[in-house]
C-alpha cells in the first residue's frame, strides 16, 4: 500500500523531530533549562505549543468520530469547551501562575495554600499524566496494526505480523524519548510547533477534497439531516438534538466547570505558558494558541461529516473489516463487528458504527501516493504531541512537586538536571506498562479514567477562589478539592445514562436519576462536583484562620498590581487580542447556528 | 533559544514540498482518480515549498514576532 515516497516522508520526519533535539542539547545546563525552557520562548511559539500538546490522538482521531456521530454540534467541544477558558486563564490568571515564579501547577497550590494541596494535585497529577500518555500510545499503536502501515516491510523482513503493536509502540517511545532526554521541554516545545504546522499540512487537503466532493457546506446541508448541520438546533431539551445534552448542562458543564478545569489548572497546557519569556507573553499564549484552536473544528470535525455523508461504498482497501458486514456501515464508515464477524447491534437493534475510522479512512479514500505518506504522518505527530507533553509535564511535577520536595530537598541543580532525565526515561517506561494494561484490562482502564474525572471535576473552584479571594484557606481548599471528588463520586453512584446497566456507567449505589445520555451524565457530574468543592472551600476558610496578607502578594488578584501595559502594541495587548477571539467565536456560533 | 524555530520548519517543508512536487510530476495520472482527478501532490508539493521558502526566510532575516 505505502510506496517509497511515502516511507521517504515519514522518515525525513523523524530525522527532523530528533534532529532538532540534537541541536538543543547544549543549550540544557540548569533545570530551568530542562524543565522551563529558561523561560526564554516567544510568545508565538508558546501559543502554538500550547494548542499542540493539547492535540494528541483522542483529538484528531475522537474529534473526526463525534463529527461524523454528532455533526458540526460537536464545534461545541471548542467554541464553548475551549475558547472562553482559553482566554480566562490568559487574561486573569496567568500573571499568578506567571508572576509568582512558581514552576508548576501544583508549586503555585503550594505558595498559595499549603502543602497537603500541592502534595494532593501533584500526585493526582502525576499518575494521570503517565496514564493517558500511555493510552495514546496504545491507541497510536492500534490504528497502526488497523491501516496496515507495517504489514509489507514486516513482510520483507520475514517478521510475524503480530509483532507491530509492540514495534509501534517501542518506536513511538524510543522517538520521543530521544528528543525530550536530548532537549527538555525546549525539544519538546520546538516538536509541538513543527507538529501543529504538519498536522495542517496533512488535513487541509483532506478537507479541501472532501469538500469539493461533496459539494462545499450547502452540499452537506443538502445531503444530511439539518441534525447534523447545526450546532444549537434543538439544544432546549436533551431529547431533540444528537448530542442528548440541553443547553444548561452542556454551558455550565462543558462550557464552565470541565472546560475552566482542563485549560486552566493543567499543568500540561500550563507548562507552555509559563516556559514563555515575559510576562506579557505568557499572557497572550493562550489567547495566540484560540485563534487556531477556534478554526480546528473545520480540520478535524469535518472530515467526520464527510465520511458520513459520503454514498455507502465498498470499503475494499480501506480499514476495516474486509467482509460482506461492511455494507451495512454508512458512508465510508464500517460497521463494528463482534468476535464472530458479525455486526454489533444496540438493544434497538440499529448496526452500531466504527466511528473511529471516520478519519483514518477518509485519508485512505482521498490520498494517493506520496500525499497519503504526508496525511498519514500527521497523524503521527499527533499522537506524539500528545505523549510528549504528558511526559514533559510529568517529569516537572515528579522533579519539582515530588523528589524535591519529599524525597531529597536539598540537592545542588545538577543533581535534579539528572532526575528529570532519569524521570523522562521511567514515566516513558511507566507509560508502556500503562499502554499493555490497555490491551489486558479495559474494564481497569475504564475505573481509573472514572476516577481521574472525579478528581479533576472541582480543580477549577479551588483555583478560581485561590486567585480571587484572599480569604480562601489552605484547609478549606483542601477539604473541598475532596468534598468535591466524593461529590463526583457519589452523583456518578446515583445516576445512569440512558440504556446502560449499573456499574462502571454509574449507578453503583442507586439509580436515583436516568440521563438521556452518557455525555449529559458526565457534565452533571462535574456540575455537582464543582459547587460541593465551591461551597466546602468557602464554609472551611470561614473557619479556619486565614493566611498573613503579606504572603499572598503576588498570588491573589486583589493583592497583585496589574500588569503594565502602556509600551505594548494594540496586537501584543492581552486584552484587545481576548476581545478579538470571543467576537470571532460567537460570530462562528451564529454563522452554524 | 538559540535556535530559530523557523528554519527547521522552513528546510522541513522546503523537502517535503520538493519531494510531492518531484513525485507529483513523475507519477501516473491513474493514481489521482482517488483525489477527484487533482494532480494533489503536485499541487499541495508546491503550497508546502511556498510555505518553507517564507519560514525561511522570515527565519533567516531573524524577524521578530
Amino acid at each position: 500500500m505505502l510506496r517509497a515516497i511515502d516511507w521517504t516522508i515519514m522518515v525525513v520526519y523523524f530525522v527532523f523531530v530528533l534532529g532538532i533535539g540534537a541541536l538543543l542539547k547544549r543549550h540544557v545546563k540548569t533545570s530551568t533549562d530542562f524543565f522551563l525552557a529558561g523561560r526564554s520562548i516567544p510568545a508565538w511559539v508558546a501559543g502554538l505549543a500550547f494548542l499542540s500538546a493539547n492535540l494528541g490522538a483522542q483529538e484528531v482521531i475522537g474529534m473526526g468520530a463525534s463529527g461524523a456521530k454528532y455533526g458540526i454540534a460537536t464545534s461545541h467541544f471548542y467554541w464553548i469547551g475551549a475558547i472562553p477558558a482559553m482566554v480566562f486563564v490568559g487574561v486573569f490568571m496567568m500573571p499568578f501562575y506567571y508572576g509568582s515564579r512558581a514552576r508548576s501547577v501544583p508549586e503555585y497550590l503550594r505558595l498559595r495554600f499549603d502543602e497537603k494541596t500541592r502534595g494532593l494535585n501533584a500526585v493526582s497529577f502525576a499518575l494521570m499524566t503517565l496514564f493517558s500518555s500511555g493510552i495514546s500510545m496504545y491507541a497510536m499503536a492500534k490504528l497502526i496494526q488497523i491501516l496496515h502501515i507495517f504489514d509489507t516491510p514486516f513482510v520483507w523482513a520475514g517478521l510475524p505480523q503480530s509483532w507491530i503493536f509492540h514495534f509501534s509502540l517501542v518506536i513511538s517511545a524510543v522517538v520521543v524519548l530521544g528528543y525530550i532526554l536530548l532537549g527538555g521541554l525546549t525539544s519538546a516545545i520546538y516538536n509541538e510547533v513543527v507538529q501543529f504546522f504538519l498536522i495542517v499540512a496533512g488535513f487541509l487537503p483532506l478537507v479541501w477534497l472532501g469538500l469539493k466532493n461533496v459539494g462545499g457546506w450547502s452540499g452537506l446541508k443538502a445531503t444530511l439531516n439539518p441534525t447534523y448541520t447545526h450546532s444549537w438546533m434543538g439544544m432546549g431539551s436533551a431529547h431533540t438534538n444528537r448530542l442528548g445534552v440541553e443547553w444548561f448542562g452542556l454551558t455550565m458543564g462543558l462550557g464552565f466547570v470541565l472546560s475552566f478545569g482542563y485549560w486552566c489548572t493543567d499543568f500540561l497546557v500550563i507548562q507552555r505558558a509559563m516556559a514563555a519569556n515575559s510576562m506579557n507573553s505568557a499572557r497572550c499564549t493562550p489567547l495566540i494558541a484560540a485563534f487556531p484552536k477556534m478554526l480546528f473544528p473545520f480540520l478535524v470535525i469535518l472530515p467526520g461529516l464527510i465520511a458520513i455523508a459520503l454514498p455507502t461504498q465498498n470499503l475494499a482497501g480501506l480499514a476495516g473489516p474486509h467482509s460482506a458486514t461492511i455494507l451495512q456501515g454508512a458512508g465510508l464508515i464500517p460497521a463494528k463487528v463482534d468476535a464472530l464477524g458479525q455486526p454489533v447491534r444496540d438493544q434497538d437493534g440499529l448496526v452500531q458504527l466504527d466511528y473511529d475510522l471516520a478519519t483514518p479512512n477518509m485519508l485512505l479514500h482521498y490520498f494517493p501516493t506520496g500525499i497519503l505518506g504526508l496525511g498519514l504522518t500527521a497523524l503521527l505527530a499527533s499522537f506524539m504531541s500528545g505523549m510528549a507533553g504528558n511526559v514533559t509535564a510529568f517529569n516537572t511535577v515528579w522533579t519539582y512537586d515530588i523528589y524535591q520536595s519529599y524525597i531529597n530537598p536539598t540537592a545542588s541543580d545538577e543533581h535534579y538536571l539528572w532526575m528529570g532525565r532519569m524521570a523522562t526515561i521511567f514515566g516513558i517506561a511507566l507509560s508502556v506498562a500503562a499502554a499493555y494494561m490497555a490491551t489486558r484490562f479495559n474494564n481497569i482502564m475504564d475505573m481509573l479514567q472514572l476516577v481521574f474525572a472525579f478528581v479533576n471535576a472541582p480543580l477549577f473552584a479551588t483555583f478560581l477562589l485561590g486567585m480571587f479571594w484572599k480569604r480562601s484557606t489552605g484547609h478549606g481548599a483542601f477539604t473541598g478539592l475532596l468534598t468535591g471528588t466524593i461529590g463526583a463520586a457519589l452523583h456518578h453512584a446515583l445516576t445512569l445514562p440512558q440504556g446502560a446497566v449499573p456499574g462502571v456507567k454509574g449507578g453503583w449505589i442507586a439509580t436515583l436519576h436516568v440521563y438521556p445520555s452518557e455525555m449529559a451524565q458526565n457534565f452533571w457530574t462535574a456540575i455537582y462536583a464543582w459547587t460541593t468543592c465551591f461551597l466546602i472551600t468557602i464554609a472551611v476558610s470561614w473557619l479556619t484562620r486565614p493566611h498573613e496578607e503579606k504572603e499572598l502578594v503576588g498570588l491573589v488578584y486583589s493583592l497583585t498590581e496589574r500588569p503594565q501595559q502602556q509600551d505594548l502594541r494594540w496586537y501584543q495587548r492581552p486584552a484587545v487580542l481576548a476581545v478579538v477571539v470571543l467576537a470571532a467565536t460567537a460570530l462562528l456560533n451564529i454563522v452554524f447556528r | 533559544m538559540g535556535l530559530d524555530i523557523r528554519l527547521p520548519i522552513g528546510l522541513l517543508f522546503s523537502i517535503l514540498g520538493g519531494l510531492l512536487i518531484a513525485y507529483g510530476a513523475l507519477s501516473d495520472v491513474a493514481i489521482y482518480q482517488r483525489s477527484l482527478g487533482i494532480n494533489i501532490n503536485l499541487t499541495w508539493g508546491i503550497v508546502m515549498l511556498l510555505f518553507g521558502a517564507v519560514m525561511l526566510a522570515l527565519g533567516r532575516r531573524g524577524t521578530k514576532l
